[in-house]
C-alpha cells in the first residue's frame, strides 16, 4: 500500500512537464563532454524514465546524435531532444561513443522501453527485465506500473517486480512480493517462488500459500481452457451434425454421403480462395463469400440426390444407408481425380488468425473462436428457417401427416427435395469451417460423419435440442478425457460410452413422443 | 417393403439347377490348387497368384455368408462384421507371431519384433496361450463372438433396431481401428502382424501351404454353408425371418426376439472370425486397415449384389464382385471406386434380390 502510494508520488511528478523537463535537462549534462561523462549521462537518461529519452538514446545509438556549440542536443531531424522544437542546426557535431557507452546504452533503452508508447516494445521489455530481476530495478517498475494501462503489460510488470522485489533485504518488501506473485497465475511465478523458498526458509509458509494460489488459478485456467476446446470440438460436431439432424433426423434419411458434403464444401472454400485471390479488393472477403457459395453447391447436390436417387428408396432405410454409402464413394473418388489426393490449403482471413488472451491468461485460438461463433449463428438459422419460415410449416408439416399435407396442398416431393437440399447445405457450411482448421483431402467428411451421427443418435433423432446438447457434451467428454486416455483411447471411451448410454435411453436424451416416435 | 425380400427358396427346377451349379463351382475351385502342380507349360496349368487370390476370396466368401445370415436372414444390418473378421484374423496372427519364435529380426527368444521394439520385457497376458494352435482357433471364434454377444445383448434387448444397429456396429468397428492402432495395445500398432514363417509346421510361402489352406478355406466354406443352411432351414430360421419381416409381431407372438437375435449375431460373428483366421496366413498380414469402416460395408455389398436373404446369393455376390475389383484395379485402378459406388447404387435401386433375383422367379 505504502509502495503504491510512493509510486502514485513519482508519478504525479513525472507528470509535471516543467520539473520533468527539467530532469531531463539535468540528466543530459555532460553528453558529449567525453566517452565517461557520456556514459554517466546515458545511465542517468535511463534511470529517469522518461519515454522522451527513448529516441535520444536510439540516437546516440546509432551515432545520429548531434550537439550544437550552445550545447543543444538534435535528433537527427533537427529537433531540440529536449523541446521538440526546430532547433538551429549551424555547426552541430556528431556525439561519439565507444564500447562503454554502447554497453550502458544498451542497459538504459532496455529499461526505458518499460515506458515507451508503443504496447509490445513494453511487454517485451517487461518480460526482459522479469528474466534479468535485480533491486535497482524496483523504482524504474514502480514507475512504469503506475503509468501503466494494459492488463497484460500490468500483470508482468507486477511479475517483474515481485521478481526483483524477492531479491531485496528488506522482509517485508518480500512478504509483499511473494503476496504478489500469489496473484499471478503463470508458472513462471510458481517457478520463481519455489526458487525463492530455497534461499528464504524463514518465509516458506507464506511462500506455499501462494504457490497454493497459483496452482489453484493454474487449475482453473486449465478446466477453463479444456472447456473451451471441448466447446470448440462440440461446435465443429455440431456444425456437421447439423445437417444430420435435417436429413435424418427428420426425414429419416440415413444419409452416409453426409461427410462428403462437408467434404464438397470445404473444397468449395477452397474454389472461392482461389477465385479471389487475383482480385486484391475481393481476397480478405473469401470466407465470407464462400458460405453462401459452399452452401448453395451442396444443397444444389443434395437436391440432385434426392431427386435423383433417395426418393425411390423411402421406407427402406438400409438400402437408403447403402446406396448414399457408394454415393460417397463417387463423390470422393471424383474429387480426388479433380482436385488430386494431396491436401488443399485455404488460408484463413487475418481477422481469424492468431491467438486471443482472456482476463485470466486463458488463451484462445481465434478461429475456434469464430467456429463456436458460426456454429451458433447457423443453428440459429436452423431453428428460425423450421419455425418460422414456410417452408419450416410444410416441412413440418409432411414430417407429421404426409397425406394430409399433400391434401392441403402442399407438394410433399418438392418439400422433401427442398428438405433434403437444406441438410445438405448445412454439411457444405460444415465444410467452411473444417477448412478452417482441418486439411483440406477428399477423405475430409469420414473422419467426422460416424462422430456425427453419434451426436444425432445420442442427442435424439429429430430433435435440434438433442443435437445442440449431444454435440457440446460429446465435443467436452472428448476433450476432458484427452489428457488423461489420449486423443484415441477418449474417442474410443466416448464410443463405448454413448453405446451404454442409449441402453438407457434408446432414442437418445431428447426423445421425441407420441406418435412421431414410432418410426 | 422388406416383405417382397423374403425370397422364399426358388422353385422346383431352379433349386435344382441352383444345387447342380454349386456343386460345379465347388468342384472346379477343388480343382485349381491340383491344376496349379501341372507344369507351367500346360494349357491347363494355373498360376500361384489365381490359386492364392482365389483363397483369399474363399474367405472373403465365409464372411459374406455371415453376413448374409444375419442380414438376410435376421434383418440385422451389422457394418462392423468387418471387426469379427478381424479379430479372428488377429487370433491366429498372434499365434504365427509366437511360432516365429527367435527368427525375428531382433532375434528376441520369446518376443515379437515389434515388442522388443517398443520396449516390451515380456508377454503381455493376453498373448498367453497364443503359442497353441487350437486355443488360438479357439479365440478366433471366442473373441468375435463374445465381442457379439455384449454388443448384441446390449443392443438387441433395449430394441435398437435397423439403422441405429448399423451406425452402433460402425461405431465399434472405427473405435476397434482407433484402437488398435495404439503401439501400447500390444498388437503391433499400425503395422500390425507380418512376415509369418510357418503355421502347424509347415512354412507359408510354399504352394503345399498354399493348396493346404485354400483346401482348408473351402472345407470352412462348405462347413458355415452347410450350417447357415440347416439354420435358416430350421423352425429357428424361420421364426428368424418372421422377425426381420415383422419384429413386434413376432415378440406379441410370444417368442423370445432378443434371444433369437442375438443367437444368429453371435454365430455369425463366429463364422466372421474363422474366415478372418484364415485370410490372414493366405495373405500373410494383419494390420488395424481391416477394421476400417469401409471393409464392413464393402463385405455387406457383396451380399447386396450377389441377393441377400440367399445363401448362395452370398457367395456370388463375393466371388463377382471381388473379381470386378481384382480384374479393374489392375486394369484401371482409378475406376475402381466409381464401380463400387455405382454398384452400391444401382443394385439397392434395380437390383433388390440382387443378382441371385435375375434367376429365380420373383416372389408374389
Amino acid at each position: 500500500m505504502k509502495r503504491s502510494l510512493l509510486g502514485f508520488l513519482l508519478v504525479l511528478l513525472l507528470a509535471l512537464p516543467a520539473s520533468a523537463q527539467d530532469h531531463l535537462a539535468t540528466a543530459l549534462t555532460g553528453l558529449g563532454d567525453g566517452f565517461g561523462q557520456t556514459a554517466e549521462a546515458v545511465e542517468r537518461l535511463g534511470a529517469l524514465g522518461d519515454p522522451r529519452a527513448i529516441p535520444l538514446l536510439r540516437a546516440l545509438q546509432d551515432g545520429t546524435l548531434r550537439r550544437t556549440p550552445a550545447g543543444t542536443v538534435l535528433l537527427p531531424d533537427d529537433t531540440d531532444a529536449m523541446t521538440g522544437a526546430k532547433a538551429d542546426a549551424a555547426g552541430a557535431e556528431g556525439v561519439r561513443i565507444n564500447n562503454r557507452v554502447r554497453q550502458v546504452l544498451r542497459g538504459a533503452l532496455g529499461r526505458l522501453q518499460l515506458v515507451s508508447p508503443d504496447a509490445v516494445e513494453r511487454l517485451a521489455a517487461a518480460e526482459a527485465v522479469f528474466r534479468t530481476p535485480g533491486l535497482e530495478n524496483v523504482p524504474l517498475l514502480q514507475a512504469a506500473l503506475a503509468r501503466e494501462t494494459v492488463p497484460r503489460i500490468r500483470a508482468q510488470l507486477e511479475l517483474a517486480l515481485a521478481a526483483s522485489q524477492l531479491r531485496a533485504d528488506d522482509p517485508a518488501g518480500k512478504r509483499d512480493a511473494i503476496a504478489r506473485l500469489g496473484t499471478a497465475a503463470t508458472t513462471e511465478a510458481r517457478a520463481l517462488l519455489i526458487e525463492a523458498r530455497i534461499v528464504n526458509p524463514e518465509l516458506a509458509t507464506a511462500i506455499n500459500v501462494s504457490i497454493a494460489a497459483i496452482e489453484q488459478r493454474l487449475q482453473l485456467r486449465r478446466i477453463a481452457e479444456t472447456l473451451f476446446q471441448g466447446l470448440s470440438l462440440g461446435s465443429v460436431l455440431l456444425l456437421a451434425a447439423l445437417g444430420l439432424a435435417v436429413t435424418f433426423g427428420v426425414m429419416g434419411v440415413i444419409n452416409m454421403a453426409h461427410g462428403e458434403f462437408v467434404m464438397l464444401g470445404a473444397y468449395a472454400t477452397f474454389m472461392v480462395q482461389e477465385l479471389c485471390r487475383g482480385i486484391p479488393w475481393l481476397a480478405p472477403w473469401a470466407l465470407p463469400l464462400a458460405v453462401p457459395a459452399a452452401f448453395l453447391l451442396t444443397a444444389a447436390a443434395g437436391a440432385l440426390l434426392e431427386r435423383g436417387l433417395i426418393r425411390h428408396l423411402y421406407g427402406r432405410p438400409l438400402e437408403t444407408l447403402l446406396m448414399t454409402f457408394g454415393v460417397g464413394m463417387i463423390l470422393q473418388q471424383a474429387v480426388r481425380l479433380a482436385f488430386g489426393a494431396q491436401n488443399r490449403e485455404v488460408i484463413s482471413p487475418a481477422w481469424m488468425q492468431g491467438t486471443l488472451l482472456l482476463p485470466g491468461g486463458i488463451a484462445v485460438t481465434q478461429n475456434r473462436l469464430w467456429i463456436i461463433v458460426f456454429g451458433i449463428a447457423v443453428l440459429l438459422v436452423v431453428v428460425a428457417a423450421i419455425r418460422f419460415t414456410r417452408f419450416g410449416l410444410e416441412m413440418r408439416a409432411v414430417v407429421q401427416n404426409r397425406r394430409i399435407a399433400a391434401t392441403m396442398g402442399i407438394r410433399t416431393g418438392r418439400v422433401d427435395a427442398m428438405t433434403f437440399a437444406f441438410g445438405s447445405g448445412l454439411a457444405g457450411l460444415a465444410g467452411v469451417a473444417l477448412s478452417q482448421i482441418d486439411n483440406v483431402s477428399p477423405n475430409l467428411g469420414t473422419g467426422y460423419i460416424i462422430d456425427s451421427f453419434m451426436v444425432v443418435v445420442f442427442g435424439g433423432v429429430g430433435s435440434l435440442a438433442g443435437t445442440l446438447v449431444g454435440a457440446l457434451t460429446l465435443g467436452v467428454v472428448n476433450k476432458m478425457l484427452e489428457p488423461y486416455a489420449g486423443a484415441v483411447l477418449a474417442k474410443v471411451f466416448v464410443l463405448v460410452a454413448i453405446m451404454l448410454f442409449i441402453q438407457r435411453r434408446p432414442r437418445g436424451l431428447f426423445a421425441l413422443k407420441g406418435r412421431a416416435a414410432e418410426s | 417393403m422388406s416383405a417382397s425380400l423374403a425370397a422364399p427358396a426358388p422353385g422346383g427346377f431352379g433349386r435344382i439347377t441352383l444345387r447342380l451349379v454349386l456343386i460345379g463351382a465347388v468342384l472346379l475351385l477343388a480343382l485349381l490348387p491340383v491344376l496349379n502342380r501341372l507344369p507351367m507349360d500346360s494349357a491347363l496349368h494355373v498360376s500361384d497368384f489365381i490359386v492364392s487370390i482365389t483363397g483369399k476370396w474363399i474367405t472373403y466368401a465365409v464372411l459374406a455368408l455371415a453376413i448374409d445370415l444375419a442380414w438376410g436372414y435376421a434383418g440385422i444390418l451389422s457394418l462392423g462384421h468387418g471387426a469379427f473378421f478381424a479379430l479372428g484374423g488377429y487370433a491366429i496372427g498372434m499365434h504365427l507371431m509366437r511360432l516365429i519364435g527367435p527368427r525375428g529380426v531382433y532375434g528376441h527368444p520369446t518376443l515379437p519384433d515389434f515388442m522388443v521394439f517398443l520396449g516390451y520385457q515380456e508377454l503381455p497376458w493376453y498373448w498367453l496361450g497364443f503359442d497353441h494352435f487350437p486355443f488360438a482357433v479357439f479365440m478366433a471364434m471366442a473373441v468375435p463372438g463374445s465381442l457379439a454377444l455384449v454388443v448384441g445383448f446390449l443392443a438387441f434387448r433395449s430394441r435398437i433396431t435397423g439403422v441405429y444397429l448399423s451406425i452402433i456396429t460402425q461405431a465399434l468397428t472405427y473405435a476397434l481401428m482407433l484402437a488398435f492402432f495404439r503401439n501400447d495395445m500390444g498388437f503391433g500398432g499400425n503395422n500390425g502382424f507380418t512376415d509369418f514363417k510357418e503355421l502347424l509346421g509347415m512354412p507359408l510361402n510354399t504352394s503345399s501351404a498354399r493348396s493346404t489352406l485354400f483346401y482348408a478355406s473351402l472345407i470352412l466354406l462348405l462347413g458355415a454353408l452347410w450350417l447357415c443352411t440347416i439354420v435358416t432351414r430350421s423352425k429357428l430360421g424361420r421364426v428368424l425371418v418372421a422377425i426381420r419381416d415383422a419384429e413386434s409381431r413376432v415378440r406379441f407372438l410370444g417368442y423370445n426376439v432378443t434371444n433369437h437375435k442375438l443367437f444368429v449375431f453371435v454365430l455369425s460373428a463366429m463364422i466372421a472370425g474363422l474366415a478372418g483366421a484364415l485370410y490372414v496366413p493366405q495373405v500373410g498380414i494383419i494390420n488395424p486397415g481391416e477394421f476400417s469402416p469401409g471393409n464392413s460395408i464393402e463385405a455387406v455389398i457383396w451380399v447386396a449384389v450377389g441377393g441377400r436373404g440367399s445363401l448362395v446369393g452370398a457367395l456370388l455376390g463375393a466371388f463377382s464382385v471381388n473379381a470386378l475389383k481384382t480384374w479393374l484395379t489392375t486394369v484401371a485402378p482409378d475406376l475402381w471406386l466409381f464401380a463400387l459406388g455405382g454398384l452400391f447404387v444401382a443394385v439397392t435401386l434395380f437390383l433388390p434380390r440382387g443378382l441371385i433375383g435375375l434367376f429365380s422367379k420373383a416372389p408374389k
